[in-house]
């Protein structure tokens, strides 16, 4: 292809583009976008499978029947939300060993938050409410985005998410109504969540170095910045009601902006626990490498299953022919 | 076969009797019967559906993009649709 065909090629896919079509896993796209939205879908996949892991830690030690039902069912709907993504990753050409593969040997980064740990009960509810909030925040972004398959997925992940962030805040809500050492444990959470949790939207947009090409693809539709701002703004009068006392001074309503003005975001903690020092990284990857090696013999056993099940067809139809 | 050789099904999903089957999504088994049952488990756990079909990707032949101009020969036919004609209002809805 030559220099004049991949410009004019380029300028058509940026048209359908601002018209609003999507493009579909068949079409023309730049090798960057392609490459952009692997990354993106994967890390995002990636994220979905990670998590379940703080949340896990919590399972045999729900404190009734109910609540535990209720954090399996949450952790299936990760899982599944992790299948949907990696078959959107797949559909632009990359293989699903590849992508495992991928997080497994770390070359790919899932979001940085799953590298801290659940240490309370309050932690989970501190998840459900936070975490899956920040989430859907960009997730309902996502809905809108430019790659069809991706935009699907998320239509279907974002029907899921809104009982995650529910079940979290009523958890918080019932033990914020229990014991003063309750209402510590609500409050303990809530401070070590809050910080990084505004951190899951990213650099600020100034620092951001995907976001100027992403934007004008569609891939995103709103900037680190906007996002982190809706979260704070949605958020802060949840945990008034709550009772909880934000771990942020500089926090206050602004009339003229009419949004929260909040304190600086510790960008060095970020950028550490990105480069893999946060107080779970190893700890996960070395759960999910386990989890791997250890579930190999399911797939070999379905792998060898499917085997038997076809041969016993052959031959069915074989004696039925003589 | 190996883990790598599970093919990829194409999930379709009847929500309820009396409606088309419509695609779910994909997922990867090892052979029907277990693309069925994990389709189940994925796509159906709230209700979602009431029959599952599922296909091998690369059974499924598709019309390619580049043959943009294959829907062209629709466009120009306008007679097709009911708009097209005037009827005065005195007939009453038709
Ligand atoms: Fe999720
Ligand atoms: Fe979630």
């Amino acid at each position: 292809m030559d220099n004049s065909n991949l410009h004019n090629l380029e300028e058509k896919f940026q048209a359908k583009i601002d018209a609003e079509i999507k493009i579909e896993p068949k079409d023309w796209m730049p090798e960057k976008y392609r490459k952009t939205l692997i990354r993106q879908i994967s890390q995002h996949a990636h994220s979905e499978v990670v998590g379940m892991l703080p949340e896990g830690n919590w399972l045999t030690r729900a404190p009734s029947l109910n609540r535990k039902l209720i954090l399996l069912a949450k952790i299936q709907d990760e899982g599944g939300h992790g299948l949907y993504l990696y078959s959107a990753a797949e559909t632009l050409g990359i293989s699903r060993d590849e992508l495992v593969d991928q997080l497994l040997t770390g070359k790919a980064k899932y979001s940085s938050i799953f590298n801290y740990p659940s240490i309370n009960w309050a932690d989970i509810g501190a998840i459900g409410w936070l975490v899956d909030g920040a989430a859907i925040m960009n997730q309902v972004m996502l809905t809108r985005t430019s790659y069809g398959p991706y935009a699907r997925a998320m239509v279907r992940i974002c029907k899921e998410e809104s009982f995650h962030q529910r079940q979290g805040y009523e958890l918080l809500l019932t033990m914020s109504q229990g014991t003063d050492e309750q209402k510590e444990m609500v409050q303990d959470a809530f401070n070590r969540w809050w910080w990084p949790s505004l951190m899951m939207f990213g650099p600020s947009d100034k620092e951001s170095t995907h976001s100027a090409q992403s934007m004008k693809w569609k891939i995103k539709r709103k900037s680190n910045d906007e996002l982190r701002q809706a979260f704070v703004d949605a958020t802060v009068p949840q945990a008034e009601f709550l009772g909880l006392t934000v771990p942020d001074d500089q926090l206050k309503w602004n009339e003229e902006r009419n949004h929260y003005d909040f304190g600086p975001i510790d960008w060095d903690e970020f950028w550490s626990v990105v480069k893999g020092n946060g107080p779970c990284n190893r700890e996960r990857l070395k759960a999910r490498q386990k989890a791997h090696d250890e579930g190999a013999w399911v797939r070999e056993a379905a792998t060898a299953y499917a085997e038997k099940r076809r041969k016993r067809k052959a031959e069915k139809e074989s004696t039925q022919v003589a | 076969m190996s883990k790598q050789d599970w093919p990829l099904w194409e999930v379709f999903i009847r929500s309820k009797s009396g409606l088309h089957h419509k695609h779910a999504g994909s997922l990867h088994a090892a052979d029907a019967e277990m693309a069925i049952e994990n389709a189940r488990d994925v796509y159906t756990r709230r209700n979602e559906g009431v029959s599952i079909w599922v296909v091998e990707s690369t059974n499924i032949a598709a019309s390619s993009p580049e043959e943009g101009d294959m829907f062209e020969g629709a466009k120009s036919k306008i007679y097709r649709h009911p708009t097209f004609y005037d009827i005065p209002d005195e007939v009453g809805h038709m």
